[in-house]
């Protein structure tokens, strides 16, 4: 680790942007908004496999982090030990929302988390998420026919990110060009996450009453989209009420846009750093659906949280009720144990069980378009740009935090 | 060679209808259902171990593998 510790020394000085003091030791100090971890973190997670597997760190007011596959599987499919009810790890503990939570069913435990899902699958199913192919293609063409020409382009930052915000816009019923603003939210719900509560609290205002203001609209003005069918949705035969209409809303909204963006980014910059495979994939395109699992496995952008429901001893961890617990599939995604060749990228890798969209009852119930957006997406840029490098490796940025992708990716073409 | 969704463990991540089309299916939910009694022609039995081999819920079972 002495190696990780001299890089962490080095970029001591941008710390204060962060507001957060350098990472001393990654085993009993871990902090998954550092920006070492957000510009590599699979050493940090080997070396934890290998020697503590389920480390400890007293940022956040104390957080767990499970780094093998069999750990986060059991976490996963543990409801009785571990709760949903905030799965963004913050300095603060979210109020009890029970049963819901703020944005069900991802918020919620079960037994009410089995009926909030109910509502919510048929809506994102394959044959419903099919329809919406033909216009992300056409979405897609666009935004490669304003970059070509050009010899250096940013795939994140002109490409990849404007992607899930128009699918989903367009899927809620919500204007398009609302688009920064949506990902002002994503960026303060999921990014902020060291912010004061009340700074916490007045972005989450934002955030709701923008929703309030598009939910009054679709009562007003019905029509059909997801914003619609949230609001005819029925438990036990009741309407679900309008703030479970907006806390779904919330979730699709925000769920989809940087875990989407952060996918298609990757698998790009996978490509830009591996020539060998770009070309393959260019010659067989029947072989991306595989690829794309193999980057959903290696480059897995969502790591969840749990919060510990009880003081407990688990596998000998002293768990304290309201612990956080990093939920990392990127990791579990990365595990020797489970994998072969774990650490290699294989884009025609036969058996791959990875757990890109979770484990269990919580499985991301957008995976469905997720997958259709990052098979679109790569389609049309390796058809548009079939030749392609990093413009200056040292340029990529990463998000880090719970949805880690490239944000600032340049490449050259051809 | 039979193949068979355990609904227990099905989450619904859709692996088994996206690589074994031909031997099963989606339900509204996105849940996979073997189609029919779940028998496996021969020229499927690859389609079917992939669906089995990417299951991340561990759902598909293979039965009657020689």
């Amino acid at each position: 680790m002495s190696e990780r510790s001299e890089r962490t020394n080095e970029t001591g000085s941008s710390w204060p942007r962060s507001g957060h003091p350098p990472v001393k030791d990654w085993a009993t100090d871990f902090d998954h908004t550092d920006e070492v971890w957000a510009a590599d973190p699979y050493p940090i997670w080997d070396e934890l496999r290998r020697t503590c597997p389920v480390a400890h760190s007293d940022r956040y007011g104390g957080t767990w982090l499970p780094t093998r596959h069999e750990d986060v599987a059991a976490i996963a499919y543990d409801t009785d030990n571990f709760t949903s009810r905030s799965v963004v790890v913050t300095n603060y503990r979210p109020p009890n929302l029970a049963p819901r939570g703020i944005a069900p069913p991802i918020s919620s435990d079960p037994p009410f988390h089995a009926g909030a899902r109910r509502i919510l699958l048929p809506l994102m199913s394959p044959q419903v998420i099919a329809k919406w192919e033909p216009s992300t293609r056409e979405y897609c063409e666009s935004l490669v026919a304003d970059l070509r020409g050009r010899d250096v382009i940013d795939a994140a930052q002109e490409y990849a990110q404007h992607i899930p915000v128009r699918v989903i816009a367009r899927m809620l019923g919500f204007p398009e060009e609302d688009a920064d603003l949506f990902r002002g939210f994503v960026h303060h719900v999921l990014e902020e996450v060291t912010l004061p509560l009340e700074q916490r609290f007045l972005g989450m205002q934002d955030l709701f009453e923008y929703l309030r203001t598009q939910v009054k609209d679709h009562i007003d003005n019905p029509r059909d989209d997801l914003t619609t069918a949230m609001l005819n949705a029925e438990m036990n035969g009741e309407p679900v009420g309008m703030e479970h209409v907006g806390g779904t809303v919330a979730l699709l909204l925000l769920a989809g846009i940087d875990t989407t963006w952060s996918a298609i980014g990757a698998s790009i910059w996978h490509l830009a750093g591996h020539p060998s495979d770009r070309e393959r994939l260019v010659a067989e395109p029947q072989l991306l659906p595989t690829a794309i699992e193999e980057f959903l496995r290696a480059y897995a952008p969502v790591t969840m949280a749990r919060l510990v429901k009880h003081d407990m001893d688990w596998k000998g961890c002293p768990m304290k009720a309201d612990d956080w617990i990093l939920l990392s599939f990127p990791s579990a995604n990365r595990d020797p144990e489970f994998f072969e060749n774990a650490d290699e990228v294989i884009i025609d890798r036969q058996d791959n069980r990875h757990a890109a969209f979770g484990l269990g009852i919580h499985r991301c119930a957008g995976s469905h378009l997720a997958r259709m957006e990052l098979r679109v997406a790569l389609e049309v840029f390796l058809d548009a740009f079939p030749v392609f490098s990093l413009e200056d490796p040292g340029a990529v940025r990463w998000a880090g935090g719970q949805v880690r992708g490239p944000r600032t990716l340049p490449l050259r073409i051809g | 060679m039979r193949i068979r969704i355990d609904s227990e463990r099905c989450e619904g991540h859709g692996r088994c209808y996206m690589l074994a089309p031909a031997l099963v299916e989606p339900d509204e939910l996105g849940n996979g259902h073997e189609i029919g009694d779940g028998s496996v022609p021969p020229d499927q039995e690859g389609n079917a171990r992939q669906a089995e081999a990417n299951c991340p819920e561990r759902a598909v079972l293979i039965e009657g593998d020689a």
